[in-house]
């Protein structure tokens, strides 16, 4: 009967995961001593990219067969972690992100990836970008993931008009002058914002470019002993300059606008400016999409207090403990890390399509240079500036720019956004967003505080 | 006024010879046994494990940690604010769109009802909104009717404010604005030809007699309406109210897609939520415990429509 449908979801999934439980000990590899294995990851272009090679260069030297699962982010992330969390062992590779890999290290789910790097003499794990390296790292020192590709943030400008308005975008802009800006470039074209920053809801969307703000404001989630922050004086000026920048001069729709809005609204001409990750740069520049390609312009991340601003972000390939190809597993992931993957994207697919942003050796390339010229040096410098153990102006209790490191922070990052683009709506303030969120970190704070 | 005496009802068929009734019983349900058995164990299992999973504390991001804790995800469903929210925000929800589809409905199937040329195209047109998949219906209101760059409506009001000489109209943001109305109004497109199939249904069978009656009386349309039409469609009404609410109840694709549950948790209802704790809190007790609920409150409602149908089937069987 259709009525108990959701109950029926609910508990057939348990009953599934109660099933992969306990079957998962005895039924785990499929594939026992053959040459294959199983790799979940996310639906990104460049995985669709390494999905087609595979076959014609890594299977054909190695003998290895691999198989893909590929999904979008959201169910990507559904998947693994019950795949992970219930041991039942399907996958021997699977693509997770930055933010998983200190959590799951910490439950034990994940391989220590770092000697099957140093024993690899062609792999160059000295050449991994540093930052990439302690965001993949568990709390013991050792990597626990390989990075495929790696991103900051940065601010990306429409130049026609800031020329028609005669106006210069810093190189290191502060977020002051940003919104200056925003208000100067507004309605320079019919239907054309100021600003495209992001406002839905979730811990992924809104989430991330706030959180590099409440930053750079001097704001914190949370304090290193484990103090929930977000209705302190910093945290609510950075949520209300953000709040109000958007309501002034950002693009219409703002509460359902996320990564992908904003793209378009830059692209076509609905935005003067957007903050957000470098890795939309390669979209940006591409004339088959945008109708800016070739005239971008690129900032680092406004700033405020600190330094910089810029967060980070790799999407990483990771080895279940559970797995029973470890070998071939591990050939996979540092070819798909290597340089020697990077080079043959390039000559195969194009320099702009190369997986970038975790080798320092790929912005020596001198074919990869001219293809990402106008944004590949600032991507490279924010990527190195960005600091994920001290992104702030205290020091933190976990390691991560633009989300906190906790199993807990999925949900009360999404439920916190979600009052934040009320408030963008104009249904709700930024005082009683910030003062209802700040209840549900103290909740969090909790299982933390000694 | 009509008074229509309920004709004696049939006696009831003479009762069989049984011969040795027990085995003989048995040898004809054991061929049916294993489909019964199948279908408790796929359908009653899962409930008995969500009932078992909803007594514990179970997050699967922190393993180890599992434990028996009773029925305090029944306390925290009844005590938590944002299922609170939630509840309210699905009776708000179901109730604006099974009412609204509803008397739109009931109009549509009062216009079908006449004879005119095209009549079947009109119906199937009329039909086509709820053969639309959920998901993609939702995606068609948030993108090509709601956008507010490149919305219908947006683009509607424009032309008329351009037609009267202004330069641009005003950019109205509908689903942030107007995020519950937004939600009801695709759900009310895509429920109103159900309800008008229903009522068109209750129509059709209207005996003809009865209204001749009414019009040689001299009754006008409009009393003809109310005193014949409407209670003689009572039980249609009934039928399709259940229905509907049964099913928009359980709303998801719309919320997910269109709103997200947003802001806020405005237009968060039951199913969002469950989802959240299940995906985004990995909450596995709290979110089986919700469940429970949802589905107790569902066998309620559905308890209605069962009888709302079987007195249907007395009385199309008494007349």
């Amino acid at each position: 009967m259709r009525s108990t449908r959701y109950a029926l979801i609910a508990g057939a999934a348990a009953t599934a995961l109660l099933a992969t439980a306990c079957s998962g000990a005895g039924a785990g590899g499929s594939s026992g001593g053959s040459k294959s294995i199983n790799v979940l990851m996310v639906g990104n272009p460049q995985m669709e990219d390494i999905a087609k090679l595979t076959k014609s260069t890594f299977t054909k030297d190695t003998g290895i067969k691999v198989n893909f699962t590929v999904l979008p982010e959201n169910e990507l992330r559904d998947k693994v972690t019950q795949d992970i969390a219930t041991q039942a062992g399907q996958y021997d590779v699977a693509t997770i992100g930055a933010y998983e890999v200190p959590i799951w290290t910490k439950n034990g789910w994940l391989h220590e990836l770092g000697s099957y790097a140093d024993k690899d003499t062609g792999f160059d794990k000295a050449d991994l970008l540093k930052p990439m390296v302690q965001s993949l790292s568990g709390s013991d020192g050792k990597l626990y993931a390989l990075p495929f590709y790696g991103e900051s943030s940065m601010l990306m400008y429409n130049k026609d008009v800031m020329a028609a308005k005669g106006v210069t975008v810093p190189e290191h802009p502060t977020w002051q002058q940003i919104a200056d800006i925003a208000a100067r470039v507004d309605g320079a074209e019919p239907g054309m914002k100021g600003i495209c920053l992001r406002g839905l809801a979730g811990w992924g969307e809104l989430g991330a470019p706030l959180t590099s703000v409440v930053n750079t404001f001097g704001g914190t989630w949370f304090t290193k002993d484990w103090k929930a922050q977000v209705n302190s004086p910093a945290f609510k000026k950075a949520t209300n300059f953000y709040v109000n920048l958007v309501r002034q001069h950002g693009e219409a729709g703002a509460p359902q606008a996320g990564f992908t809005e904003c793209l378009n609204a830059l692209s076509q001409k609905k935005a003067a400016m957007w903050y957000d990750a470098t890795s939309a740069a390669g979209s940006l520049e591409d004339p088959a999409s945008s109708k800016i390609a070739g005239h971008v312009g690129y900032a680092y991340a406004p700033t405020v207090q600190t330094k910089s601003s810029g967060w980070l972000w790799a999407w990483a390939w990771a080895m279940p403990k559970t797995t029973k190809n470890a070998d071939a597993a591990s050939k996979f992931m540092l070819w798909a890390s290597s340089k020697k993957y990077e080079n043959l994207v390039g000559a195969k697919l194009g320099w702009s399509r190369v997986p970038a942003g975790k080798r320092a050796s790929t912005y020596a390339i001198p074919q990869y240079q001219k293809a990402a010229g106008s944004f590949g040096d600032i991507t490279l410098k924010s990527i190195e500036q960005a600091d994920p153990a001290n992104p702030g102006v205290q020091p933190r209790p976990t390691v991560g720019i633009q989300y906190v490191a906790i199993p807990e922070f999925q949900d009360l990052g999404t439920k916190v956004t979600q009052e934040i683009s009320a408030a963008i709506a104009g249904k709700t303030s930024v005082d009683k967003a910030l003062d209802d969120g700040q209840k549900l970190a103290e909740d969090v704070a909790k299982n933390y505080q000694k | 006024m009509t008074t229509l005496t309920a004709p004696p009802k049939t006696a009831p068929p003479p009762a069989r010879p049984r011969k040795s009734p027990g085995t003989a019983k048995w040898k004809r349900r054991i061929p049916l046994l294993p489909a019964l058995i199948f279908t408790i164990a796929v359908t009653q299992l899962p409930f008995v494990a969500t009932l078992v999973i909803s007594t514990f504390q179970w997050n699967i991001l922190k393993p180890g940690e599992r434990h028996f804790v009773g029925l305090d995800n029944f306390t925290f469903v009844f005590t938590d604010e944002r299922l609170r929210t939630a509840v309210l925000n699905t009776i708000v929800l179901t109730a604006s769109v099974v009412l609204l589809s509803v008397v739109l409905g009931l109009g549509l199937a009062m216009l079908l009802d006449r004879r005119f040329t095209g009549r079947g195209l009109a119906r199937t047109l009329l039909i086509a909104p709820f053969l639309v998949m959920p998901v993609a219906a939702a995606l068609l209101f948030k993108h090509a009717l709601y956008n507010p760059d490149y919305g219908l409506l947006n683009g509607t009001l424009n032309t008329v404010y351009r037609l009267f000489g202004a330069d641009n109209g005003p950019t109205v943001d509908w689903i942030s604005s107007y995020p519950m109305p937004a939600v009801v109004l695709s759900l009310v497109w895509q429920w109103t030809p159900f309800m008008m199939l229903i009522l068109l249904a209750g129509l059709q069978a209207q005996p003809g007699d009865v209204l001749e009656a009414a019009r040689m009386d001299g009754a006008s349309a409009m009393a003809t309406f109310r005193h014949i039409t409407l209670p003689h469609l009572r039980q249609y009404i009934e039928l399709g109210v259940l229905l509907g609410t049964i099913y928009i109840v359980q709303t998801f694709d719309a919320v997910y897609t269109i709103t997200q549950g947003g802001p806020g948790s405005q237009t968060t209802n039951l199913p969002y939520e469950i989802y959240l704790t299940m995906f985004r809190k990995y909450e596995y007790g709290q979110a089986a415990a919700a469940g429970v609920v949802v589905v107790l409150g569902a066998i309620v409602i559905a308890t209605f429509a069962l009888r709302t149908i079987a007195s249907l089937f007395r009385e199309e069987a008494s007349r």
